[in-house]
């Protein structure tokens, strides 16, 4: 009886988190007369791909999706490469200012990013970086660093010196000890990071609004989702397949990635 | 542990993050608290040459209305949010910890792809869910019986429009913290909890302590770290309904953006800004210390 109240709540709970996502996908693939119809369907009784047509036809797209993937990689591979280099100097290295390296970097997890959007624009103008993806780059590798550098550390610290040690015993040089023994064992903390900085800046909306002005051609996919209605009008099946397409490098990636990521992600965050 | 080493390889390493947080962290944050107290509206944006204006910009703040009410707002918006976070996503990590493998798999999964899901994307989503017409919610309202609900327009009022950013941030939220909570849970050692059932505890006094004395720090760090997201939150409000109607969802970052961006008072919205970090900040110092300690 226990069980069976315990497996219905976690099934009603299971829903409830799925259905959005479901609804989703479900009216992209639904031709318009189902969608416009007074009792909704809850199965794609006549599939269509009409709307994705439409949203892939739609004036831009191309671009901002590449805009948005081009921005978004490039942004955490810069944080990947510096943050290793700053996780390595903070777990296996002992220096004068370490601590207040620490304390810096937990702090800059919390910075108050919307407070920056001004001054960050300022700086954008006056360097000629406005409407520029490189700024745009910068800006979403500053707001991945300082989770990658404390994720990292975290899973850093969990390898032990000792097996960097006995590769450097056998004739290993030390940076051959940290790509062929460290490296490896740091993949899942890798992936973990590179998920969560994917995820950020691919979501990044206040900084795109505020950095491209005037070339509509730099925008990002979140803007040009956001400003749907100018796009589409009322058309929710076109609506809903060009969000399918936003969100499915993210969710494919969760899922091909959380099997290998799952609790190191949550061990590496809560370590710090 | 750590070796001593008195190079320069550390600072080497180190460098491009610290240049990276120079330019792209420290100098706008130091901007930003520059231009909060200067007089810097449009026209100083184009030719430069702002004046400084001491304390003006926060004194118009705190004696408007205005302010008070926001601030109040994102307080209610804050407490509400991380509450229902914190209470559902530890009953899905209680949940999560009993079930079998097969359910918890796929529970599992379902709060990884609403996780993955970005914010634009559900957003969009949740304006075609309370669509008032042909939105699915509206209709399971009319079924269930609740037939105001028919054709019922969400984003027409101010506290509807308020409830579905609850539920939107909330359904967004939940699965980051149940599943970090899970995780911490599977570490509570079942030794501890057998002999507390020995001992005759029933479940809420065996949550109330042997869990919830063992999570403590967890508890604290999801609480905090939802609190800095729930009250920081911007592009789900500004895409659903722009802080309306009637200004009845602007929250204090909302608040900050409208006041630089439409009315063009970047030194206004400056202030905003910094007295939402002090805020924040004062609200979280005691959790942002014990963090550091770790």
């Amino acid at each position: 009886m226990r069980r069976l109240l315990l497996n219905a709540a976690a099934l009603a709970v299971l829903v409830t988190t799925i259905f959005p996502v479901y609804w989703m996908f479900l009216t992209a693939f639904k031709p318009t007369r189902d969608i416009q119809a007074a009792t909704p369907t809850f199965w794609p009784e006549h599939p269509t791909l009409e709307h994705f047509v439409t949203a892939v036809n739609a004036p831009g797209f191309w671009t901002y999706w590449r805009n948005s993937l081009v921005v978004t990689v490039a942004a955490v591979l810069v944080a990947l490469v510096v943050a290793i280099l700053a996780a390595f100097a903070v777990a296996r290295m002992r220096w004068r200012g370490r601590a207040g390296f620490v304390v810096a970097v937990f702090a800059a997890q919390m910075a108050p990013w919307e407070a920056l959007l001004v001054p960050v624009f300022i700086i954008a103008r006056d360097s000629g970086l406005l409407d520029s993806l490189a700024m745009l780059t910068g800006v979403y590798f500053m707001i991945t660093l300082p989770f990658t550098i404390v994720t990292l550390r975290g899973f850093l610290a969990a390898i032990p010196l000792e097996l960097e040690e006995a590769a450097q015993v056998d004739g290993c040089s030390r940076p051959a000890a940290f790509r062929r023994v460290v490296f490896p064992l740091l993949a899942p903390g890798l992936m973990a990071t590179s998920l969560f900085g994917f995820i950020t800046a691919w979501n990044e909306f206040a900084f795109v609004n505020v950095l491209i002005i005037k070339d509509q051609d730099k925008r990002t996919l979140p803007v040009w989702l956001s400003s749907f209605r100018d796009v589409f009008g009322t058309d929710w099946g076109a609506t809903m397949a060009a969000a399918s397409l936003f969100a499915l490098p993210a969710l494919l990636l969760f899922l091909f990635l959380q099997r290998r990521v799952g609790a190191g992600m949550t061990a590496g965050a809560v370590k710090g | 542990m750590r070796e001593r080493t008195s190079s320069l390889w550390p600072y080497l390493l180190i460098a491009p993050a610290v240049a990276g947080g120079a330019f792209l962290l420290l100098y706008p944050l130091l901007k930003a608290a520059v231009i909060s107290f200067q007089h810097f509206r449009m026209g100083e944006l184009i030719r430069g040459g702002a004046t400084l204006a001491g304390l003006d910009n926060y004194a118009e703040l705190l004696a408007g209305d205005e302010f008070w009410t926001v601030l109040g707002r994102t307080a209610a918006w804050t407490a509400i949010n991380v509450v229902l976070i914190v209470t559902l996503s530890t009953g899905v990590a209680l949940m999560l910890v009993r079930l079998g493998r097969v359910l918890r798999l796929a529970l599992m999964s379902a709060l990884a792809l609403a996780w993955a899901t970005p914010i634009i994307a559900a957003t969009t989503v949740f304006q075609w869910l309370f669509q008032s017409e042909l939105g699915v919610v509206n209709w399971l309202l009319v079924t269930l019986g609740f037939d105001s609900f028919r054709g019922y327009t969400w984003f027409a009022d101010g506290t509807a429009t308020f409830a579905v950013l609850v539920v939107l941030v909330v359904w967004q939220s939940v699965p980051f913290a149940a599943l970090t909570l899970y995780a911490g849970l599977t570490t509570i050692p079942a030794e501890l909890y057998e002999s507390a059932r020995i001992d005759g505890g029933t479940g809420p006094q065996i949550f109330l302590k042997v869990t919830l004395p063992m999570l403590r720090q967890l508890f604290a760090l999801v609480a905090s770290l939802e609190v800095i997201w729930v009250a920081k939150c911007f592009p789900q409000i500004w895409v659903l309904s722009q802080g309306g109607p009637d200004g009845a969802t602007t929250t204090l970052p909302v608040y900050a953006f409208k006041v630089a961006r439409v009315l063009h008072r970047y030194d206004l919205g400056s202030a905003v800004a910094m007295l939402t970090v002090v805020i924040l900040a004062v609200a979280l110092v005691s959790n942002l210390r014990r963090m550091v300690r770790q």
